[in-house]
């Protein structure tokens, strides 16, 4: 006779069963469903993990042959010569670096006041919730779609200005894919800045309008420097969608692998160069130089993201 | 005590490091209404959350000492077999909202994989909810949602499923204090019929209900037991000071 | 005294004036392209456009059938990948949010959200393609599934931090097991949020290029063979735009069209189940 205390005390070996019976066979092999239920929902998070890990330690080595041969060179050269195995990613790291901050710059005032518009003035209502829908239907394109619009519709405006300018016409380059890239990341500036604004506590902003402030005022001298942080984190994370943005890019930026030589020039970004070449590329090294570029962004975008997403964290519970 | 159904012996329990209960010694008699009263903060919820052993569920929590169900030691008991034994009802109603009233009332038996037939379920559910008074007001609704219930019905109703389980012991944690008047008057009466075939323990912020209910009553202060008697006793002529001045409203 | 207070009210205007005007603007490149997307992808709508192949050069109509299966097939996969694993991993933090290791795991969750879609292109292409030899369907769906991670688990952590404590108590208190009650209890009553998340995912990598640019590669013709490279609307939107032609182009739009509307559709889904678990408690 099988004592009930000891079947279901914890440590129980459940295989020495003797006495078979039904409940203590059920109960058995609930309590050890148990263990594998709350064991396995934390396995799930490891594996998730780990994949991350794996995804940087798999960029990290195929990127060996290049950084091998290439070494320093890799940043400040401007060869690319598949058949000599010589590659430099400098026009492709000013293309992205100028075709980003550009970006950055282009859509700050509209992303601003955007936000300013929605989270001080008209925080709820009907305007408001059309505004934010139309904000986030922009979100909603897909990156080909904007670029295949760019292509009909902006590059003969900008060739039209070039001629106008007297300046090589070619419709595409730096500036055309810079205005694209700003359309495309003003929902996700928008989106965090809003909520940061719509968070600077009433008390702040009632005690300088009952000292006789304007309202223009009041976002100049109150709102503004009270969530400084919390803006920079969002041109942050929106800088980081706008490095890895690819698509909308590729097909507005010229696809030329020369430095370019003022905004009107074609160039390439590193994902445009990965996106056209990566899947002609011929040997070794030429696909790792690819890879190479691919674990810069990715180690690039993980820390403007991370950094990010710490300065929200840390502006939220001030 | 003859036929003391709980004997918990010098029990401790603490959050991290802030102790709440202090060296409880109690032995809750079989059959019977015993309420647990006492301030704010006194740790009466913490203790009755113990007996089921749901006080582990906060992370940080920890006992010490020994509390003994029938002779058996709860904390050797697996924990799924004490929870049949010991039933609760909480402060606020909360039936399980996406079942019917009759999936709640046999939530126990489902939830656990237990087969019973069709006529078996039936029976269960209507014995149940004929104990908790429940019956004449939703046997031509028990396939519509409990949510729809009144607070007071809802409350009712847990009181049914936890009857379904035919537990030893039934747990009350304020049972009445989210309920109108009407209801509680309800839920109290229920409670006089139910200790004929249950021992029930009653957490009270309300001295005229544990007055009013209870056989038994044990006064907590800031974690400790400090009288336990029959509720008669303990409200004429309590033996400690601390009793007497919470009895007559000096503080509390 | 007078003239400083009345520049005051005169700057607190033109502020307010300069807010809306760049806000308005802000509209503008939307409205513009949703105009010329419909102006230009109706057209090229009919019956034949949704059960054709494309045409060569030259000659008229053809159709994007190819592009719809393979989007429907890729982003089915990926859903059936994603939506479970997903799931638990947010029903892991929801219920574990104090453990170091959630930390940890939720850090893993907003690194996973900002990688560029190219580079999980070159991830898969890396983990899939080469050692199969071939591009695959089934590589793309792995890529989209990672990137519909983020999202679902998000959304299915909120929904169930939302569901009170003591519905919790109420079963374990019966004498239910931990897992019975997670499964039985509380996983039903998130189900809307679950469902909102991962709608929401879908319609996010719908339209995603990048990651199928190496992994599922496209194919002229229509496939089913998850082994194979399939065709997607993005795939095909992104070479016929890139071409010269105007019968090419004019597929380009009507797939466009098409895309938007889908992603237009999901939206308006997830809107309508947010609004319902959020409401809920």
């Amino acid at each position: 006779m099988i004592n009930l205390n000891e079947v279901l005390t914890k440590g129980f070996d459940y295989k020495s069963i003797t006495h078979k019976s039904k409940e203590n066979k059920k109960l058995a092999n609930v309590l050890r469903f148990e263990n594998i239920f709350q064991k396995g929902l934390g396995l799930t998070g490891i594996i998730l993990i780990i994949i991350l890990l794996s995804i940087f330690i798999t960029l990290a080595i195929t990127s060996m042959p290049s950084i091998k041969h290439l070494g320093i060179k890799f940043l400040y050269s401007k060869e690319w010569n598949p058949v000599t195995d010589e590659f430099g990613a400098l026009p492709f790291l000013l293309g992205t670096l100028l075709t980003s901050l550009l970006a950055l710059i282009i859509s700050t005032p509209f992303a601003l006041s955007s936000a300013i518009f929605l989270g001080e003035y008209y925080p709820a209502g009907i305007v408001s919730n059309i505004l934010k829908n139309i904000i986030e239907l922009l979100a909603s394109i897909p990156s080909v779609v904007y670029g295949f619009w760019g292509m009909v519709v902006l590059v003969p405006i900008i060739r039209n200005i070039e001629l106008k300018l007297h300046v090589l016409p070619y419709g595409v380059g730096i500036l055309t894919s810079s205005i694209i890239l700003a359309i495309m990341i003003i929902p996700y500036s928008v989106s965090l800045s809003r909520q940061v604004i719509s968070m600077v506590p009433p008390s702040l902003k009632e005690g300088a309008y009952s000292l006789g402030a304007t309202r223009f005022e009041v976002i100049r001298k109150i709102i503004i420097p009270h969530t400084r942080s919390g803006l920079f984190a969002a041109v942050l994370l929106a800088l980081g969608r706008a490095l890895g943005e690819t698509m909308a890019v590729t097909m507005l930026i010229g696809n030329s692998h020369y430095i370019p030589k003022n905004i009107f020039s074609p160039g390439n970004t590193m994902a445009s160069v990965i996106a056209n070449e990566f899947t002609e590329a011929t040997g070794n090294v030429y696909l790792s130089v690819l890879i190479e570029m691919g674990l810069l962004l990715f180690v690039v975008t993980t820390l403007i993201n991370i950094s990010g997403r710490q300065i929200i964290k840390r502006y939220i519970f001030h | 005590m003859e036929n003391s159904i709980l004997n918990v012996q010098h029990l401790n329990a603490y959050f991290g490091e802030a102790k709440i209960l202090s060296d409880i010694n109690i032995q809750i008699p079989k059959n019977q209404i015993v309420s647990f009263m006492g301030p704010s903060g006194c740790g009466k919820t913490t203790f009755l959350r113990c007996i089921n052993r749901l006080h582990e569920l906060t992370p940080g929590a920890r006992t010490e000492g020994s509390i003994y169900l029938q002779e058996e030691d709860i904390y050797k008991l697996s924990l799924i077999l004490l929870r049949r034994k010991i039933g609760m009802v909480f402060q606020r109603p909360n039936p399980f909202p996406t079942m019917s009233i009759f999936e709640n009332v046999i939530a126990g038996y489902t939830l656990n994989g237990i087969k019973l037939s069709k006529p078996q379920k039936e029976e269960i559910v209507e014995d149940s909810l004929r104990k908790a008074d429940l019956w004449k007001e939703v046997k031509d609704t028990l396939h519509k949602k409990g949510t729809f219930l009144s607070g007071g019905q809802q409350q009712r109703l847990c009181i049914a499923r936890s009857l379904s389980m035919k537990p030893d012991v039934i747990l009350f944690d304020e049972p009445t204090s989210s309920l109108d008047p009407i209801s509680s008057n309800k839920i109290e009466e229920l409670l006089l019929e139910l200790k004929t075939d249950y021992t029930i323990i009653i957490v009270t912020h309300n001295l005229q209900q544990a007055a009013r209910t209870s056989d038994y009553t044990a006064f907590f202060y800031l974690g400790e037991l400090v009288e336990f008697n029959t509720t008669q006793v303990l409200f004429s002529n309590p033996l400690n000071k601390r009793t007497e001045d919470y009895i007559s409203g000096r503080f509390g | 005294m007078d003239k400083l207070i009345r520049s005051r009210f005169y700057k607190d205007r033109l502020f307010k004036g300069g807010i809306m005007l760049f806000t308005v603007l802000s509209t503008v490149p939307l409205l513009l392209i949703l105009f010329y997307i419909v102006k230009q992808g109706i057209s090229s709508i009919n019956w034949d456009f949704f059960i054709n192949l494309p045409k060569p050069v030259g000659e008229k109509g053809g159709g994007i059938i190819n592009g719809l299966i393979g989007t429907s097939i890729i982003v089915l996969v990926a859903s059936v990948i994603a939506i479970p694993f997903g799931a638990v991993i947010g029903l892991y933090l929801s219920e574990y949010s104090r453990d170091k290791l959630s930390y940890w795991v939720g850090l893993c969750v907003d690194v996973l959200q900002g990688i560029p879609s190219i580079v999980l292109g070159i991830i898969i292409y890396l983990w899939v393609v080469k050692p199969t030899g071939h591009f695959s369907a089934l590589s793309g769906s792995i890529a989209l599934a990672i990137m519909m991670l983020p999202p679902i688990i998000k959304s299915t952590e909120e929904t169930l931090k939302l569901i009170p404590g003591t519905i919790k108590e109420a079963s374990l208190a019966l004498g239910v097991p931990y897992y019975k009650t997670i499964l039985r209890i509380i996983l039903p009553m998130g189900l809307s949020g679950i469902l909102s998340g991962s709608i929401l995912s879908i319609s996010r990598v719908a339209g995603e290029t990048a990651p199928l640019l190496f992994t599922a590669f496209g194919n002229p013709f229509i496939n089913t063979n998850i082994l194979k490279p399939m065709s997607s609307l993005p795939l095909l939107i992104f070479n016929y735009a890139g071409s010269a032609y105007e019968d090419w182009h004019k597929l380009a739009w009507g797939a466009s069209f098409v895309l938007i509307m889908m992603i237009l559709l999901l939206n308006i889904v997830t809107k309508i189940l947010e609004r319902k678990w959020k409401i809920q408690f």
